[in-house]
């Protein structure tokens, strides 16, 4: 943590603006040996100074510079935020200056993991952090703040708290056998025990799935054969020329991906190379990716063309669908000559690509699926990260072992070891415990800059 | 040099330590005040327990004398926590106080190597940073190259009944009066703790009638793992209990201001885990009655102990305390219950081996290290003194993890996180006890006290072949295949269990609860010793959790062997907290693992510790 680091801290292309953040000691000095302004070794902590980037001589850019002095910062570390003009080739080379001069570009979350190395946030607040600067829509961004006030942890705190007594109970007789005054913990009263608690975890895990949804989106692959109008149906869902639409066969090539919120929930929209055997290589390839495409979404959109009939090719692709997909069938305004019978047993949909709302029942149908309405009447008091939500999963199976434990009669204080490691496993949710793992895993899941 | 190690003080510790050095051939010097208190159990009359009993196992397992003296002395044995897991399971005997103190002396003079002297020891002599020997109180030197101290509640003891305050050990002996103002002097951090003792009454006054009678075993139970001697169950001595009464608690809440502590006499800090009867009555005020009970101490002399009945009331207090009690209306106090005060040192500034940080070749081992309990003293007096002899040779340490030993879970607990009350081990600090069982303690631990030269060929050769045994049994068990034919479930529904339905092993036939070994008789060799056939059980039956508890342990191992170099200067490690480098400094863990255990050290100061540790390799 001796050396300085440095990441262009906004998405790259978009925007007016773009920042490059540097954290460390080094971090005034460096920018300073390349800012024509204000000496900004000299100026005051949290300013924001006017000036020049300078490769040399040659002006770069004209800029903010945003200096920040320790403690008092993000990092607890000095920070400097140098605000330029957006384009990708200026930020670049800036973000190339500040490297020149002795910053380290960061790791993967390395702004947050200096945050909590120092003291400044806690892991939970570590890990929503991150969230808030990757929550891309209201739902999500809510979502962020409520678990940065702890609500989560409150939660989580309350359990470790009744599984702590339960386990106290437990001891307490095993170290002072004869002493009537307490209580003696049965099998039964750890059912009973076990039971709620097990009740309560797993409506926690079913609404964080939810939550999870929330943050990352929903990623929906599009397929179908060549010129069926899949560009068509995600540009109307985009609302933006993203995708090449042309009349030839075969011109989308890449898989394009377009993001687009639906009752507040990210959808992640991804255009497939049409699937047929491929003329050349480029196209080879759009094909291959398109079928791994597949296999990675949280559901496939197969694409159907109303007025001509199922291909040989397109029902190899029916029967090789997912159970997590759904049939588009386009251009409903013309003649039908496709034959239904195919897809009896299958979920479809009608829309066209050219009336104004004519692609509002595809949405009405994704809010269906997905239970969105459930999800935005919830309070969002629950975990949203994947590492929460596997460790809760593992708390979860081993109160399953608990109760084969029970069942099989084990004796308590057997089955006193497992409950302890349940309460150890919501102990590292928060934090509490300690695992190398964790925090390792914990940071380089994070995303590049902050 | 005339001694190679001296030993002062006679207690459980004191006699574990003298004995495994003169054993291991060491010219070895007991110094006591009075040979009569040797192995003296100033308060409880019993060993063992939860936890406790385990350690003695462990003791015996290790070439210690604890177990052997007390299967040679006990009134009672009883196995407690026998209706929950083997895990739990302990032994617990009620101890004949006067054959105890006489066994254990005969073991002590008929050891070669071993001289006991009368004497109190007031100062060390130091050179360069090492012991050199001690100075008694008529100012004589004697000379050796290591010293334990085992100074039980001596060090400026001090007994407190009521507003008295008398400096004194336990049954009115001397303490030692300057020797903790001496260790201060060099640099040892001195803690004041305070313990109790509950009266001691006439037997012949007692009424036994209002009693509950607490009969020992029918079955037969030893500490020891070696010659266990038969012996007749109907003679052993019952105990029995009683419960408080409304007019005790009266008494108690009338006069609580004339007792020691709540008088404000007490300077030291009590034990959490076995309050004075005044505290208890304070801390549980809506409990209407609170259990005692009456403990015979020897069958050479009538005194009955009351368990539970702790108190530093004055005398006068203590008759109607005593009288209020059901069956002792009109007993007689032999014995009035006291508090005692006495110094101990912060046990932080101990290495993993009991040797001190401050002073080369000086370690210290029981009360001295703020621990409370017989069987505490005894194996870190046992463990003491085979670390000084091991270093005396030239040898690597024994140092027992926590995954290994009771004891390893004790003295880390000591060196890692110190004391603040007097420390009693208890089964829940021992975070993998389903492998620190009392049935295996001598799978855990008589290889190392076989190497460390405490066992006897002949005992180890015996440990061994129970140890084949135990495979060999298993590996029948896995070997043996039953098939679903008509006969093998004949076989079973006849022995009370299902058919099966698969080519299905007797080892994993023996996993179904209600089968016993037994069951198998007729058709593997199971003509073993009941401990074989013991083990093999426990190590089916439970396999999936001792399993899952191995690999827990493994995972904590991983972070034991981290090693963090001695010379090691926290102030150079970046963005650690400030309590922590404090407490990492003064403690000095010698490995990851245990610095993790550090209270205030918290996972964001072990991360900046390995990046340092990594950094510089």
């Amino acid at each position: 943590m001796n050396d300085t680091i440095t990441a262009i801290s906004t998405a790259l292309g978009v925007g007016a603006i773009s920042i490059i953040r540097l954290s460390g000691k080094d971090a005034i000095s460096i920018t300073n040996s390349i800012f024509k302004g204000k000496d900004l070794t000299k100026v005051n902590s949290h300013t924001i100074n006017y000036g020049h980037i300078v490769d040399n001589d040659k002006v770069i850019d004209e800029v903010l510079v945003s200096v920040m002095k320790s403690p008092k910062t993000y990092t607890c570390e000095d920070i400097v935020e140098i605000n330029c003009h957006g384009g990708i080739a200026t930020t670049n080379k800036i973000l190339e200056l500040v490297l020149l001069n002795g910053a380290r570009l960061a790791e993967p979350g390395e702004f947050t993991k200096r945050a909590f190395l120092n003291g400044r946030i806690d892991l939970i607040e570590a890990e929503s952090v991150m969230d808030l600067i990757d929550a891309k829509t209201e739902e999500a961004r809510k979502l962020s703040i409520n678990q940065l006030e702890g609500k989560v942890s409150i939660i989580i705190r309350n359990f470790r708290q009744k599984l702590l007594e339960l386990l106290a109970s437990i001891e307490v007789n095993i170290d002072y056998p004869e002493y009537e005054d307490i209580e003696v913990i049965t099998n039964e009263n750890i059912k009973k025990e076990i039971s709620n608690i097990k009740e309560e975890l797993n409506k926690i895990i079913v609404e964080s799935e939810n939550g999870k949804i929330i943050k990352k989106g929903i990623k929906v692959a599009i397929v179908g054969r060549p010129n069926v109008g899949k560009s068509s149906i995600l540009n109307k869902l985009l609302n933006e020329d993203k995708a090449i639409v042309t009349d030839i066969e075969g011109t989308t090539r890449d898989i394009v991906e377009g993001e687009v919120s639906i009752a507040g929930v990210l959808f992640r929209f991804v255009d497939t190379a049409g699937i047929r055997e491929a003329k050349d290589l480029v196209e080879k390839i759009g094909i291959e990716r398109s079928r791994n495409e597949i296999f990675n979404s949280d559901l496939v959109l197969m694409v159907l063309n109303n007025n001509e009939k199922i291909t040989e090719d397109e029902k190899k692709l029916i029967s090789e669908l997912p159970e997590q997909s759904l049939i588009v069938i386009n251009k409903n305004d013309l003649i039908s000559n496709i034959d239904i019978d195919i897809l009896k047993n299958k979920d479809v949909i009608y829309i066209d690509t050219i009336s104004i709302d004519g692609i509002e029942p595809l949405k009405n149908k994704l809010i269906e699926m997905f239970k969105l309405e459930k999800i935005n009447n919830s309070d969002y008091t629950y975990m949203s990260n994947a590492r929460q939500i596997s460790l809760a999963k593992e708390a979860y199976s081993i109160i399953n072992d608990v109760e084969i434990g029970l069942k099989n009669e084990v004796p308590t204080d057997l089955i006193e070891i497992d409950i302890k490691r349940i309460w150890e496993k919501l102990g590292e949710i928060l934090g509490e415990s300690y695992s190398e793992e964790l925090i390792d895993q914990l940071f380089t899941q994070f995303c590049l800059g902050k | 040099m005339e001694y190679d190690v001296i030993v002062v003080g006679g207690g459980h510790a004191g006699c574990e330590a003298c004995l495994a050095c003169a054993r291991k051939n060491k010219k070895t010097l007991l110094v006591t005040s009075n040979k009569e208190n040797i192995a003296d159990m100033p308060c409880n009359p019993s060993i063992g327990g939860p936890a406790k009993g385990i350690v003695v196992r462990e003791i015996s397992a290790l070439g210690g004398e604890m177990a052997n003296n007390i299967d040679k002395s006990f009134l009672q044995m009883k196995m407690l926590n026998t209706k929950k897991g083997p895990a739990v399971r302990a032994l617990r005997a009620q101890a004949d106080k006067v054959t105890y103190k006489q066994e254990m002396l005969k073991t002590l003079e008929d050891t070669e190597n071993l001289t006991i002297l009368e004497g109190m020891v007031e100062d060390l002599i130091i050179e360069d940073n090492t012991i050199k020997g001690i100075i008694l109180e008529d100012n004589k030197k004697i000379l050796s190259n290591v010293v334990i101290l085992t100074t039980g509640t001596y060090l400026k003891g001090a007994v407190l009944y009521g507003s008295t305050k008398i400096e004194s050990g336990p049954h009115d002996e001397r303490p030692s009066k300057f020797l903790s103002d001496n260790l201060k002097k060099l640099g040892f951090r001195i803690k004041r703790l305070k313990t109790g003792t509950p009266p001691r009454i006439e037997k012949s006054s007692i009424d036994f009638s209002q009693a509950i009678l607490q009969p020992g075993d029918d079955e037969k139970h030893y500490f020891s793992f070696f010659n266990n001697k038969d012996y007749n169950v109907e003679e052993q001595l019952p105990c029995h209990l009683i419960y408080t009464t409304p007019l005790t608690h009266q008494i108690i809440k009338e006069n609580l201001t004339k007792s020691s502590m709540y008088g404000g006499y007490v300077e030291g800090v009590g034990p959490r885990y076995c309050p004075s009867i005044e505290d208890k009555i304070v801390r549980f005020a809506d409990k209407e009655r609170h259990q005692l009970f009456l403990e015979p101490e020897s069958i050479y002399y009538d005194d009955i102990y009351i368990q539970g009945f702790s108190t530093s009331m004055p005398h006068d207090v203590q008759e109607k305390m005593v009288h209020s009690l059901p069956g002792l209306e009109n007993a007689i106090i032999n014995k009035y219950a006291y508090a005692i005060e006495y110094d101990a040192i912060d046990s932080t500034q101990l290495k993993p081996t009991l040797e001190t940080k401050i002073i080369n070749n000086l370690y210290t081992a029981g009360q001295i290290n703020g621990t409370s309990g017989y069987e505490e003293a005894a194996c870190q007096g046992l463990m003491a003194a085979i670390n000084a002899c091991l270093k005396l040779d030239n040898k690597e340490p024994l140092i027992l993890k926590r995954n290994e030993a009771y004891i390893g879970v004790l003295i880390d607990d000591l060196i890692t996180k110190g004391v603040i009350d007097p420390y009693r081990l208890l089964t829940s600090r021992a975070e993998y006890r389903l492998l620190l069982r009392h049935d295996n303690a001598d799978l855990r631990l008589m290889d190392y006290g076989y190497q460390v030269g405490l066992i006897s060929e002949n005992d180890y050769n015996l440990f061994c072949e129970k140890r084949n045994n135990i495979n060999k049994v298993l590996d029948e068990l896995k070997k043996y295949l039953l098939n679903p034919s008509i006969e093998n479930n004949k076989f079973l529904t006849n022995i009370g269990t299902q058919e099966i339905v698969t080519t299905t092993s007797l080892y994993d036939l023996l996993k179904r609860p209600e089968i016993e070994i037994n069951n198998f008789k007729d058709l593997i060799e199971l003509n073993y010793d009941d401990e074989v056939l013991e083990q093999v059980t426990i190590n089916i039956k439970y396999e999936g959790y001792i399993n899952k508890a191995n690999k827990e342990a493994l995972k904590m191992l991983e972070y034991e062997n981290i090693k963090i170099p001695d010379n090691i200067d926290y102030n150079n490690v970046h963005n650690i907290a400030k309590e922590a480098k404090q407490k990492l400094s003064e403690i000095r863990p010698t490995s990851i693992g245990q610095a993790m255990r550090i209270s205030g050290v918290n996972p964001a100061d072990i991360t900046m510790l390995m990046v340092y540790l990594k950094r510089n390799k």
